[in-house]
């Protein structure tokens, strides 16, 4: 029985199985996108296409009239790229069919991505589907696919612990300060020092909803800069003793050798306070905030060496999902590939084909 | 085809030990997603609860009729009013609080009280008939009361969940029932609204009361009026000084827990302080 030559298929490389380097020349970067499009429309045999393009990923979902179809767009793309094709094969993920199917409910769920479980994937898949969309380059075999992936996607992350709990230090951080304070906008955060780790912690409680940002550094000047970039405001090194009790959240990233917050200067603080409770973030080394604070009562101290406990045992315990997550990913890629066929009236063919790179998803 | 209905041939009891089973239910089904570390289904708890509620409430009209009268005659009635109480409170703020937890804690507390007062046959062994002389605002001091005690009951809860969430945050035991516990300042401030919640609620009862009291003096019983006065004047300091911060954080949930357990052992004293009532046998009461 000769074999229907139509193929649903993905083509691309990931952080899987390419390097930095490599991803970098493979990215699809906003000044090229418009000249590839161009340069797909001209392909013979490329029935439908969506192009997944992030930061860790270029992968190519599509339906061509046969093999020789994807391996023309391989092709092209590698032209387009200005890279062999040998160095590509080398790093190419190919799947067809179901295993295609597969490939991108894994993705949308977070379980190829480099941060496990992480939920920006799925923004970013709705994202390429959208765009292919507005190209008019879906059919009913994509469309019925990604719509599927979606429904599915949600499927696999509420019904496992793929995406629970943070797995950032920043992130980690910020979902202590929600489980003392609830929501967060009307929450006052102190940041301690102009740091790098201190401005993503700042970076992770806006993107949460807090709202009243301050800094203190002790070059006014980079306080203010830093301040400037979320909206907040600066206070002079000076003051912070006396406003600490103005401060729920205090976020310690200073260079000090010795001790900025000591365990007097929280006391008094918690006399203003009163019934609220005070939630220290000590992200220094040397640490900034005395570790006698945490026996005082209403008080909350984290270290970082706490914070990067929490984030390995939540991404510990995501990954104890994975295997979860994989066996409803095969059984949902089973039922969207079953009705895919059906819907194609056996256009595709029934089994997947397999190449040594694709092995390496 | 409703008028032509009647109600299945159950004891009040029959009924309570249904509800009890739905309360159950609840906490069961929540303690199995806290286990499975999962977010608990908030309606299908509530859902649980509500049915609960709805079959308690049956059996306390049952008994109601049969003791012709609010049924708070014993120390079965009250724990059973005080459980239900407590519920129809939860059905009200819990939707409204979406506080997460309190369906589970809610109906294992009801379980708890409910199961245990119909284990224990001494405590139903005298019904008391027309407890309160026939009087209605005597009975609906009584209900007021008992009522306020629901309310310090879900408080009590609520103060239970909120050491557990500052013991998770404090020991860094973040996983399990801890990941799903409310903030600590939403679960303060609940704590604040339902006491005032409860002593306002125990403060119209004692009035309602007073002016029974007042009108015949010689029926005070002084040793129950002293008791609901100092666990009034208890829950009414406790009040004052949260309102002044002076109590607050953990002692303000102490307080809260341990004012209950008082208030839950001064029902003995004043249920048994009553004057004697004619008395109904112990058999379950059938329609």
């Amino acid at each position: 029985m000769s074999e229907p030559a139509a193929t649903l298929f993905l083509l691309g490389a990931s952080h899987r199985t390419a390097p930095m380097e490599l991803r970098e020349r493979l990215a699809l970067t906003a000044d090229k996108i418009e000249s590839f499009h161009a340069a797909l429309g001209s392909l013979q045999g490329l029935r439908e296409i969506t192009v997944l393009n992030t930061c860790n990923r270029v992968e190519f979902y599509g339906v061509a009239d046969s093999p020789d179809s994807v391996a023309r767009l391989q092709e092209t793309f590698c032209a387009f790229q200005g890279l062999s094709s040998e160095a590509f094969a080398a790093i190419c993920l190919q799947a067809h069919g179901r295993a295609a199917i597969e490939h991108l409910l894994s993705v949308a769920c977070g379980i190829e991505s480099q941060m496990l479980g992480e939920t920006e994937i799925l923004g970013q898949v709705k994202d390429a589907y959208a765009e292919a969309q507005t190209r008019r380059t879906t059919g009913p075999v994509l469309n019925r696919v990604f719509q599927k992936t979606f429904q599915y996607a949600k499927h696999v992350r509420s019904h496992t612990a793929i995406n629970e709990g943070q797995i950032s230090i920043a992130n980690v951080a910020v979902d202590l300060a929600m489980k003392i304070f609830g929501d967060l906008s009307s929450t006052r955060i102190l940041l301690l020092g102009a740091g790098d780790i201190g401005e993503k912690t700042a970076k992770a409680f806006q993107s949460r909803g807090a709202a009243s940002l301050t800094v203190a550094s002790r070059t006014f000047v980079r306080a203010m800069e830093l301040a400037t970039t979320f909206n907040g405001t600066a206070l002079p090194w000076e003051h912070v003793t006396e406003k600490l009790g103005d401060y729920s959240v205090i976020v310690g990233s200073t260079a000090a050798p010795d001790i900025v917050v000591s365990t007097a200067d929280v006391v008094a603080a918690m006399k203003k306070r009163r019934a609220d409770p005070l939630f220290f973030i000590d992200l220094a080394l040397p640490r900034d905030i005395d570790s006698a604070v945490a026996k005082l009562e209403n008080v909350f101290l984290y270290n970082l060496d706490d914070l990067a406990k929490i984030a390995e045992q939540n991404l510990a315990a995501r990954t104890a999902h994975v295997a979860l997550a994989r066996q409803i990913v095969g059984e949902k890629s089973e039922a969207i590939w079953k009705q895919i066929e059906s819907q194609a009236g056996g256009v595709f063919p029934s089994r997947h084909i397999e190449t040594a790179a694709q092995k390496k998803i | 085809m409703l008028a032509g209905y009647h109600m299945p041939d159950l004891t009040d009891r029959n009924w309570l030990w249904f509800a009890t089973a739905f309360y159950l239910a609840g906490f069961v089904l929540g303690a199995l997603a806290l286990l499975r570390e999962r977010r608990q289904s908030q309606a299908v708890i509530y859902a649980l609860v509500l049915a609960g509620f709805v079959i308690q409430s049956i059996g306390l009209y049952e008994r109601g009729l049969a003791v012709k009268g609010c049924p708070l005659g014993n120390t079965f009635e009250i724990f059973q009013f005080t459980a239900w109480s407590a519920i129809s409170l939860y059905l009200v703020v819990g939707p409204t609080f979406r506080l997460s937890l309190l369906g589970f804690f809610t109906s294992l507390m009801s379980a708890v009280l409910t199961s245990v007062s119909l284990a224990i046959p001494a405590w139903d062994a005298t019904r008391r008939i027309g407890a309160f002389g026939g009087n209605s605002w005597i009975e609906f001091h009584a209900a007021l009361a008992l009522f306020s005690y629901g309310v310090f009951a879900l408080l009590a809860l609520t103060a239970v969940m909120y050491l557990l969430q500052v013991f998770s945050l404090k020991k860094q035991h973040l996983r399990g029932l801890f990941a799903f516990l409310p903030s600590i300042r939403d679960l303060d401030h609940i704590n604040l609204r339902l006491l005032l919640a409860g002593v306002m609620i125990l403060t119209a009862s004692i009035a309602v009361g007073s002016v029974y009291w007042l009108q015949d003096l010689d029926k005070v019983n002084v040793a129950k009026v002293v008791t609901t006065l100092a666990v009034w004047a208890t829950y009414a300091v406790a009040l004052g000084l949260r309102l002044k911060t002076l109590l607050v954080s953990k002692r303000f949930a102490w307080t809260c827990i341990l004012l209950f357990a008082a208030a839950l052992l001064s029902l003995k004293p004043v249920n048994s302080s009553r004057q004697p009532l004619p008395a109904m046998p112990p058999a379950s009461v059938q329609r």
